[in-house]
């Protein structure tokens, strides 16, 4: 096997951002394996199949149950310097990134994060990083094997290729400060909609939108999206929409795979933090907002007439 | 309609308190400089060098001898002129001690033009007597201050950055020393969770060094009738460095556009444009804060000035690196206070207004203060005199009196006034000054507050550009590139009324180049995080106060 | 209890990427890493709370990064060690965290705190690296650090929600920013910082030296260029519009 991908999961599921790193690899066009590790996990290694992975490895235990990274670690090394596995490639996520740095250190690996691409150039790996707020994308790559590479969450899609893996169950075996560690509860709370940073959706809104009273029209839209509600500094100053929501060089930086801004100007502060965006559509009655300049569709119109028939229409659609 | 007809709600009796914090709580130094720039950082050098050839004196005052306050993140963050330097302050300070070659300058002035600007065409003009810079040096105020800092650490004394110095502690007529702003307030003033209050700062002798607009010497002045005959008048300078693709190898000054003669615009100023080295040049627009024109801004005719074909020449293929804006105390000679001293207090540099307006030159007269105010601290201090004492102090007055600082502003006293009366009297006037060394034209002539300028509206901003985020900048990417990192909920720190007329809401709004005001219909809004403490809005009928310490811009190499 | 905070001077104002290295321009002037200063805080607290111990600065950096240390001085941590050697400039996760993982063991602590990311890299990885290297248990994203008879409970904020961890001494945590509201420095604070000791250390002091970096820089890129924007005006159907272009891109 030429690279593994850290599969990680929650409750059930394999999260789609691992499961698009595996479709990456898969698409490179090299023998790919995933790894899952938790307690009763087999399950999850034939949806690992569908997405890529010729071979699936499973640490199935019950010390594995919580999400802690060291006792990943643990198991990774050993596969990896069992199976001298020259690539290993995670999604980013707080666990992924605490298990990818320790391996990197356990392995004396290099690591490379944060980055949003990786391909072949001239027989070597090269991944892509973007830096300075996203200016500059450095071509980043590696001095030796193992490889290691921490994908920014949602780089990468996943595509079922509908094939199936082989399975095969790994041994168990922990380091002593790897169950240092323990996790005493998990409060995970299914909130109304998710937080603005983890969104995939950010429906936002600015000075344009008159008042506060009309968040609401922003908020509707969001629901309708699954999305999340964001705000300029303008409006947070304002009062009109808490700190929390706020997107841009003193607020948030964020980066969903699409981005509706509202009665927003494109004051360069809250372009830093929201330029990132995979799509970003533009609702603004004044032609000349600088917004325009970025947005992938750009609609020169009243946002009390626009939002709310947008609204609706999302709404007849997903119904 | 005149901006003075609508005044900030802002007393200056409300900045002077007697101590509040209990006798063991307060915090005491030997001298107490208010503001790391030129001039109080000079102060502190000197006093170093003063004190460590008399360790006596250094025992006496404590443990702290010598502290410097600055409300930047750091020495120079708050810092930005042209800079043409004339190192002969420089030269006296570091004598025997550091030569001009080891200092942070960009290269001395080898070329130099002026030139007089239409708006498609550039003509030379023969440079002013008082604005040749033979001998002088290229600099970034902010580079040498934090060079200065090094210095003056190095020499003994301590620098407290991200400090403001907000009242004036003064009981039984004289000064005490500063109470230091609180942090940790919110929008309402309520305290929140990291609140952090401030101290009282006392000293033998307080020197405020606070450039341009200084808070507390706009107090003391008051407190202590320390004011001129003349009112202070100022200029708005707002300037971008620039990454260039080719070296300039000279220093250029412009007059004429896109400023207008007439004068009844009142539009006194120019640009500047000036090479930092091989791959950097700095460009900027000054004009006098006495303009009368609602749609004028500073920061948009600088934008404009770019475009003229010999600067647009000179910037092609660069890239702007950072941008600042500051005022610049304009009055010269015939605005100064009456006295630079109360009873254990010394004001140098801009803030006492020591800056010569037709040579565009104040560095040098505000480290020569700095330096002279460092002497009289000392020499009162070594006699074993106690500085509070009425008249104590008087001695700094009279050694700045002798020094080239005043020599030089009484040759040139009446020229900036001159340019009330329109570019081309003004220019003719100006020319005879300087023939006759301030002779004519005789008597003093008045100066207005640049508040009591009745506003006129023109069309002026339709020739201002578009900003295509190459060659010409809206003002939030300015404010973007100054570093500013003011914190969005903290307190106000703009007094003004907020009931204007729409004329004065627009003319705030075009006038600042940060974008802080915005005109409602029905008065004014303001956003005080994008502040960058020029000082702007003092000139024009507001008060600018200071925000937390460490607030505003963080300039480096303006 | 001894608290060992590891922080980081990061470029102060506009950054740059230097063409030459190809790595961060760290020429200018630099300043306290603003999410290294919740770390302080938290340790700071966790000290007070004990009533008793130290709290030292680790870091790593040019030998001028002592000025950004004494920022985290001045809000009252004790004492500040800089790494500081030529032969780790540009130093990456294995390199750096091998480096500063000795620093940590020669001084012994109970706990390490680091902040959550470095403003100037985005990276938020490092504290793994040291935790294994120095064999100790590691927590991320804390959101609550409460220390009791040589046991740390944390409370971590996933993407998921809250786990409460618990954990023995000594071990690393990383807080995050929503852990507290670092204290400003206080007048007497930053006067009493110029006196607090400061010591800069080689790698070879730490026997540490011949680092090597596993991962190198091959070029600098412009990003990729969005696509062609669109613009419409609302002729009432603007909604549609929009609709059918969420669609075509499959977010609807």
């Amino acid at each position: 096997m030429s690279t593994l991908v850290f599969l990680e999961h929650h409750g059930d599921e394999l999260l789609k951002s691992s499961l698009g790193v595996l479709s990456k690899a898969a698409s490179l066009g090299d023998d790919v394996a995933g790894v899952v590790i938790g307690l009763n996990v087999r399950g999850l290694a034939d949806e690992a199949g569908k997405y890529g992975a010729a071979k699936v490895y499973v640490a199935d235990d019950a010390q594995l149950e919580a999400p802690l990274p060291q006792p990943r670690v643990d198991v990774l090394a050993q596969l990896v310097r069992d199976q001298s596995i020259p690539t290993v490639l995670f999604a980013n996520s707080v666990l992924s990134a605490d298990v990818a740095a320790g391996l990197a250190a356990r392995l004396d690996a290099g690591l490379n994060w944060d980055l949003v691409d990786i391909v072949q150039e001239d027989g070597k790996l090269v991944g892509k990083r973007p830096a300075l707020q996203d200016t500059v994308y450095v071509d980043v790559g590696w001095t030796s094997e193992p490889r290691l590479a921490l994908f920014r969450s949602g780089s990468f899609d996943p595509s079922e290729t509908g094939g199936s893996a082989e399975v095969e169950d790994l041994q168990v075996s922990l380091e002593a400060f790897s169950t240092g560690a323990r996790m005493v509860d998990q409060a995970h709370e299914e909130s109304s909609g998710p937080s603005i940073e983890d969104a995939e959706v950010i429906v936002a809104g600015g000075r344009g939108l008159g008042g506060p009273e009309n968040f609401t029209l922003v908020e509707e839209l969001a629901k309708a999206l699954g999305g999340a509600v964001g705000a300029t500094r303008a409006v947070v100053d304002a009062g009109w929409y808490p700190y929390s929501t706020q997107v841009g060089q003193t607020g948030k930086t964020v980066a969903p795979k699409l981005y509706i801004a509202c009665g927003i100007s494109g004051a360069i502060q809250h372009k830093v933090g929201m330029q990132s965006s995979g799509v970003i559509v533009a609702i603004n009655k004044d032609p000349n907002a600088p917004i325009f300049e970025f947005a992938d569709l750009g609609v020169v119109g009243d946002v009390h007439n626009v939002v709310p028939k947008l609204t609706e229409l999302v709404k007849a659609r997903k119904s | 309609m005149k901006p003075a007809d609508y005044a900030p709600p802002f007393d200056a009796r409300d900045y002077v308190a007697a101590p509040t914090d209990p006798d063991d709580e307060r915090i005491e130094v030997g001298v107490l400089i208010v503001g790391a720039g030129p001039a109080g950082l000079a102060c502190a050098i000197r006093l170093g060098q003063l004190l460590e050839a008399a360790p006596e004196v250094r025992e006496r005052l404590g443990e702290v001898p010598v502290a410097v306050l600055e409300k930047g993140k750091q020495p120079g963050s708050h810092l930005l002129s042209g800079a043409v330097v004339n190192p002969r302050a420089l030269r006296r300070l570091f004598k025997g001690r550091k030569r001009i070659d080891e200092m942070p300058f960009h290269g001395p002035v080898e070329h130099e033009s002026v030139y007089y600007l239409t708006p498609r065409r550039a003509l030379r003009i023969p440079t002013p007597p008082t604005m040749k810079n033979d001998g002088n040096y290229v600099a970034s105020l902010s580079q040498l201050a934090r060079w200065l800092a090094e210095q003056a650490e190095a020499g003994g004394a301590m620098i407290l950055p991200e400090t403001s110095a907000v009242k004036l502690l003064a009981a039984d007529g004289r000064v005490r020393g500063v109470r230091t702003g609180d942090k940790g307030r919110g929008r309402e003033a309520e305290p929140l969770g990291n609140f952090e209050p401030g101290a009282d700062l006392v000293a033998r002798v307080t020197v405020l060094a606070e450039g341009t607009q200084g808070h507390l010497t706009g107090v003391a002045l008051n407190r202590f009738g320390l004011a001129g005959e003349n009112p202070q008048v100022w200029a708005l300078g707002v300037k971008e460095v620039w990454k260039v693709a080719r070296p300039l190898d000279r220093v250029i000054h412009t007059m004429g556009w896109p400023l207008r003669g007439a004068s009844k615009y009142r539009e006194f100023g120019g640009s500047f444009i000036y090479p930092m080295g091989e791959d950097m040049v700095t460009l900027g627009m000054v004009v006098g804060l006495d303009y009368r024109d609602v749609e004028l801004s500073v920061h948009d005719l600088l934008q404009e000035l770019k475009t003229h074909p010999l600067v647009r020449k000179l910037l092609d293929g660069g890239e702007r690196v950072a941008w600042g804006a500051k005022t610049i105390p304009e009055g010269g000679f015939l605005s100064l206070p009456k006295q630079l001293h109360a009873p254990g207090l010394l004001i140098c540099g801009d803030g006492a207004g020591l800056v010569n307006v037709p040579a565009l030159k104040g560095i040098h007269y505000a480290i020569e203060s700095g330096s002279l105010a460092a002497e009289a601290a000392f020499g009162a201090l070594q006699r074993g005199q106690t500085p509070s004492t009425p008249g104590t102090l008087a001695v700094y007055d009279e050694a700045l009196r002798q020094s080239f600082v005043w020599k030089d502003l009484q040759e040139v006293r009446n020229m900036r006034q001159a340019f009330g009366r329109g570019f081309w009297l003004g220019g003719a006037l100006a020319g005879a000054m300087t023939a006759t060394k301030g002779h004519f034209p005789p008597g003093s002539t008045r100066t207005e507050r640049d508040s009591e300028q009745e506003l006129i509206r023109t069309d002026r901003a339709q020739s201002y550009p578009a900003a295509d985020g190459k060659l010409t900048f809206d003002k939030l990417s300015s404010v973007f590139a100054a570093g500013n990192k003011t914190r969005d909920d903290q307190p106000n720190h703009i007094v003004i009324r907020r009931d204007v007329p729409p004329e004065l809401a627009r003319m705030w709004e075009r006038m600042c180049p940060a974008q802080v005001y915005e005109a409602t219909g029905n008065g004014v809004d303001i956003t005080p995080s994008n502040c960058v403490q020029c000082g702007a809005i003092t000139a024009k009928g507001g008060r600018l106060t200071p925000p937390e310490g460490g607030s505003g811009p963080e300039y480096t190499v303006t | 209890m001894k608290i060992a905070v590891c922080v980081k001077q990061v470029p102060e104002g506009s950054r740059r990427i230097d063409p030459e290295t190809k790595r961060l321009d760290r020429s200018g002037e630099g300043t306290l890493n603003p999410f290294d200063a919740n770390a302080v805080e938290e340790a700071l607290r966790l000290k007070d709370a004990g009533g008793e111990g130290e709290v030292v600065l680790v870091s790593m950096g040019p030998p001028k990064a002592q000025d950004a240390l004494r920022k985290a001085l001045a809000m009252g941590a004790d004492r500040a060690v800089l790494v500081s050697d030529d032969g780790a400039a540009g130093a990456d996760l294995v390199a750096t965290s091998s480096a500063l993982a000795k620093a940590l063991e020669r001084e012994g602590a109970d706990l390490i705190l680091f902040g959550q990311q470095a403003n100037d890299s985005d990276g938020a990885v490092l504290w793994a690296a040291v935790a294994d290297r120095l064999r100790l248990p590691v927590v991320s994203q804390a959101a609550e650090v409460t220390h009791a008879d040589g046991k740390l409970t944390v409370k971590r904020q996933t993407e998921f929600g809250y786990d409460v961890i618990e954990a023995p001494t000594p071990a690393v945590i990383a807080v995050s920013d929503a852990i507290n509201e670092p204290r400003y420095p206080s007048l007497k604070g930053i006067m009493g910082a110029k006196s607090k000791p400061q010591e800069t250390v080689s790698l070879a002091d730490l026997g540490a030296d011949g680092l090597e970096s596993r991962t190198e820089i091959y070029a600098l890129n412009d990003p990729p260029a969005r696509g062609d924007s669109m613009k419409v005006e609302d002729d009432g159907n603007a909604a549609q519009a929009v609709v059918d272009f969420l669609a075509e891109k499959r977010l609807v």
